[in-house]
């Protein structure tokens, strides 16, 4: 049904957007801590910058990171130097681009899941002698357990149709950073292939759907594991 | 061992300030309305809030003094806690919510004492289940269990019964008698019920608007005529000791001697010998000015009239000296005045036997 360069870029975006949704889990689990304390100075500012992908145009973002990581930026120089890393024009560099974007469904989800938490549960587990890494790795995070599985499963399915960060960033290369979209922008171009582009987008359609509906399966059947509705 | 407490606290509409004594041995009550701070002390103590100024010792440790700059967290104290809403982690099962605190515990219930703790709070079929599917009574025993599992040196049980409704709190009662009597564990129960406080407690410590209005032994606190307006007049009343002489049974009358005297009460679930509480109300309590006979009142107790206070409208309160026990009377000054009674006069209480509630059995 799908061509095999159709299939290798099917297998790359879920690759990527794998990479990127797990790899910024932890930082997206801090920030949500972060922002989820009342007392915290700066913290609109903080909450501006995790949201501004959200608002900013793709482009832009591939920008910044294509002058701040290319091979002879300072920052990008460094990374390849000292551990080989090379982002730009690789497909780790798409996934901290896609990382990027959609680090504020993640941060949004397991915030308002962390905010959810009855904080006199927190203080019994005070009593019962529990430190505060102790709480949150015994009780906060299993208790936002449903938001942090949602933000993940919505994070992935926003990542599979990232497209100006990547293109901008580490362009577009089959078979290292030739995504889904960039795939059907591919086949829009060339002549003939109107058949190919239908195809991937009905792919990339289904995708998104069933993103989104495992996103909410998991967040239901996370909230009945951790006891918070009646199943 | 004493529980030393001298703490102030500010809120936006209300200053908390209040100093007390408890020996750190039975149960000690923090009673008061609603308001009264009772609570917000109570988790002072817990270490879940730090007061902004004073000195909190439990023994020879000091907790939180705010001169030393000493606070220890609540993680460190040793102190159990009930709350109200139980805060069962509802995430985790029955077993796995008791043995959160043992596991974090330096010196865990062994086997054989958690198998006995959870025998004396009944919940060793509960195990499995998850909290969301525990009754309003079964949640508060386990919350009950999670707490003494965790081993602590003191138990704060705030008002672990107010949320529940009357069955259920009269199905809890009994397993914090058992707590009381064989946990061996000093406890400190925050309630505004009179009833469960002079069921349970010892000595009791009485808050008004932040401050301590008065402490001392429940039957010399329940005494006290002054104290009407916070013990609250419907329900305010003497509280007594005595010994069982005879436990009745199913249609047979109970008999209680104290002070010289014999009080029939309804039968008990005690053993003759027994020391028990009474709690007998005031209004219940009438008085006579010779004996009477052609009463149904099966009560008709000798007593001296050791104080009378006017209340507002016609009514006074009387204290009564029952060869060293006080009772306490509310009847009206029109009444008084007929009987031509006073200070120092000699007079009978009439108690009416359905009318005495069975406060607290405890074997000592």
């Amino acid at each position: 049904m799908l061509s095999e360069s159709e299939t290798e870029a099917l297998l790359l975006s879920l690759k990527i957007s794998g990479v990127a949704v797990l790899a910024s889990l932890p930082l997206a689990i801090l920030l949500a801590l972060a922002l989820a304390r009342p007392g915290l100075p700066a913290r609109g500012l903080l909450n501006a910058l995790v949201h501004l992908p959200l608002v900013l145009p793709p482009v832009v973002l591939g920008y910044l990171l294509l002058i701040s990581l290319g091979a002879r930026a300072p920052l990008g120089a460094w990374l390849l130097e000292t551990f080989g890393l090379r982002l730009v024009f690789t497909w780790q560099g798409a996934a901290l681009a896609s990382a990027i974007m959609t680090l504020p469904f993640q941060v949004r989800a397991i915030r308002l899941s962390l905010e959810g938490i009855d904080p006199r549960l927190l203080a019994a587990a005070e009593t019962l002698g529990a430190g505060p890494i102790d709480r949150f790795f015994s009780i906060s995070l299993p208790l936002a357990l449903p938001g942090v599985v949602a933000g993940l499963i919505t994070a992935f399915a926003a990542s599979l149709g990232e497209f100006g960060a990547i293109i901008t960033f580490v362009s577009n290369i089959p078979g290292e950073t030739r995504t889904l979209p960039l795939a059907i922008y591919t086949a829009i171009q060339s002549p003939g292939g109107e058949a190919a582009a239908a195809r991937l987008a009905a792919l990339a359609i289904a995708l998104a759907l069933a993103g989104l509906l495992a996103a909410e399966w998991a967040g239901a059947r996370a909230r009945r594991l951790t006891g918070r509705s009646d199943p | 061992m004493t529980l030393s407490v001298a703490i102030r606290h500010s809120f936006r509409t209300f200053e908390l300030d209040m100093a007390f004594e408890v020996p750190a041995k039975g149960v000690s009550a923090l009673f008061g309305p609603s308001g009264s701070g009772k609570t917000t002390c109570a988790t002072a103590i817990a270490g879940l809030v730090r007061p902004h100024e004073g000195r909190i010792a439990l023994g020879d440790e000091v907790l939180s003094d705010s001169v030393r700059g000493r606070f220890l967290p609540a993680r460190r104290r040793r102190i159990g806690c009930v709350f109200q809403d139980t805060r069962l982690f509802p995430h985790l099962s029955v077993a796995a919510n008791l043995d959160y605190g043992a596991r974090r515990s330096k010196r865990p219930a062994d086997p054989a004492e958690r198998a006995r703790i959870l025998a004396m709070l009944g919940i060793e079929e509960l195990l499995g289940r998850r909290p969301h599917h525990l009754s309003g009574g079964e949640a508060a025993r386990v919350a009950l269990g999670r707490a003494l599992l965790s081993a602590p040196r003191l138990l704060i049980l705030d008002e672990p019964l107010a949320a529940l409704d009357q069955p259920r709190r009269a199905e809890i009662m009994p397993y914090l008698e058992r707590l009381r009597d064989e946990a061996g564990l000093p406890i400190l129960f925050v309630s505004h019920s009179l009833d469960e406080v002079t069921r349970l407690a010892d000595r009791m410590v009485v808050l008004n608007k932040g401050r301590v209005a008065a402490m001392g032994p429940v039957e010399e606190i329940m005494a006290r005529l002054d104290l009407f307006p916070l013990t609250g007049r419907f329900e305010a009343g003497a509280v007594i000791s005595g010994q069982v002489e005879d436990p009745g049974a199913d249609t047979r009358l109970a008999r209680v001697r104290f002070s010289g005297r014999t009080l029939t009460v309804p039968p008990l679930s005690v053993a003759a010998g027994a020391e028990i509480r009474l709690r007998i109300r005031a209004r219940d309590v009438m008085i006579a000015n010779a004996p009477i006979a052609g009463l149904s009142a099966r009560n008709v107790i000798p007593a001296t009239i050791a104080e009378i206070r006017a209340e507002r409208g016609p009514y006074v309160e009387i204290r009564l000296d029952c060869g060293g026990t006080a009772l306490l009377a509310r009847i009206t000054a029109e009444a008084l005045a007929d009987l031509g009674l006073s200070k120092g006069s000699a007079a009978f209480a009439v108690i009416k036997t359905v009318t005495i509630a069975r406060a607290s059995a405890k074997a000592r």
